[in-house]
């Protein structure tokens, strides 16, 4: 199984404020190996945030985001203490979910 | 073009030539410029954590054949102690008789109370595609351990003080095929390999910036590298001889830097280009 994210949450003002680390190879399929055969694409496709069951992030990724992305946004409300939900899905269909606490 | 004056046809040409010269200056200001700004940039989400999360499991768990956690593993401050001790590293271990810094303890801990062989501690000292070093992760941690302290290397430790004189001759010494020191990288101020800055390592604030930020991710790697890794792989650019992992060769380079930045607050593991 995937490792976990590192997730960080903060009300700042009135939206809540959300940095999130992944643990993911995002390979290309572009790049070859020593053998000079291509290695397969391995990246995630989607990330789905939600807060409070309501969904406040759904990305469709592709092969242009770095090996371990980080991502950071802001959403409207939330307040300590709530929960934020994040999920990745690969395209081998692998998926992790992870969830941290408003601070 | 049949009607033009060839003289101003060369004038345009000189024109064109400044141009290019008076561009190629200012974009090497700003390229540096805008390296600062990336970096600064990255600061942010340091994929480190990452290693740090993992490290930190991987101390608490029972590994190796005899199923033992590092919680007896000394790294100088006492079984378990995690925190400062790598600004207090290399230091001299008297129950391996050996001045030894993070990586190597770490595989002494793993071979002598964890059971595991020398070869399986080592087997991936450095990670790449598909094969992920324990030994970089583990560093992760304890390195941030350290995070705001004060590196203070013993240096009125005779074992350790010899570490650094020998250190310090290597430093200095010039060989293989391209007859390089660290020295001749290392060693004035506003080198650069490609577009990198290189830190003088034989001044204070430059061994202070320098020793003090690593364990670091390589973003261009996308892994997390320790100091045996630096000094590995600056052997490799001198045209050195394989610098043995944990070697006494290592050890004493590491002391002198360490030694050399005596005083800075440590502040990795961080992020690099």
């Amino acid at each position: 199984m995937a490792d976990p994210m590192k997730i960080r949450a903060n009300v700042v003002g009135d939206s809540t404020e959300v940095k999130v680390l992944m643990n993911h190879e995002m390979e290309t399929g572009q790049r070859k190996d020593a053998q000079g055969k291509i290695i397969p694409g391995w990246f995630i496709q989607n990330v789905k945030v939600t807060h409070n069951d309501k969904v406040v992030l759904d990305a469709q990724w592709g092969p242009a985001v770095a090996k371990n992305p980080f991502l950071s946004f802001k959403f409207k409300g939330g307040a300590k203490g709530e929960k934020v939900r994040i999920t990745w899905t690969d395209n081998r269909n692998d998926t992790r979910t992870d969830e941290a606490t408003i601070a | 073009m049949k009607d033009m004056h060839p003289r101003k046809l060369a004038a345009g040409v000189v024109v064109a030539v400044l141009g290019v010269t008076i561009g190629v200056a200012l974009a090497q200001t700003s390229t540096v410029d805008e390296i600062a700004k990336y970096r600064e940039a990255l600061q942010d989400g340091n994929p480190a954590e990452l290693w740090e999360a993992r490290g930190e499991e991987m101390w608490t768990k029972p590994r190796g054949p005899k199923q033992v956690s590092f919680a007896r593993c000394d790294l100088g401050m006492g079984p378990g102690v995690v925190k400062g001790a790598y600004a207090h590293l290399p230091r001299y271990f008297a129950d391996a008789r050996r001045v030894m810094d993070l990586e190597t303890r770490l595989v002494w801990c793993m071979v002598n109370e964890q059971g595991m062989s020398e070869a399986d501690a080592t087997k991936t000292t450095f990670g790449g595609p598909g094969r992920r070093s324990d030994i970089e992760a583990l560093a992760a941690y304890v390195s941030g351990q350290s995070r705001g302290v004060k590196i203070d290397v013993a240096l009125d430790e005779p074992h350790v003080r010899d570490m650094y004189q020998l250190g310090e001759k290597m430093f200095f010494f010039r060989g293989g095929t391209h007859d390089f020191a660290c020295a001749t990288c290392h060693g004035d101020d506003g080198k650069r390999i490609r577009l990198q800055d290189l830190p003088n390592l034989t001044t204070v604030e430059g061994a202070r910036k320098a020793y003090s930020t690593w364990p670091a991710y390589r973003v261009s790697q996308g892994e997390l590298r320790t100091f045996q890794w630096r000094l590995n792989d600056c052997f490799r650019q001198q045209r050195f001889p394989d610098l043995v992992f944990g070697s006494d060769a290592s050890i004493a380079l590491t002391a002198y830097l360490a030694g050399r930045a005596n005083g800075a607050s440590f502040d990795a593991p961080a992020i690099k280009r």
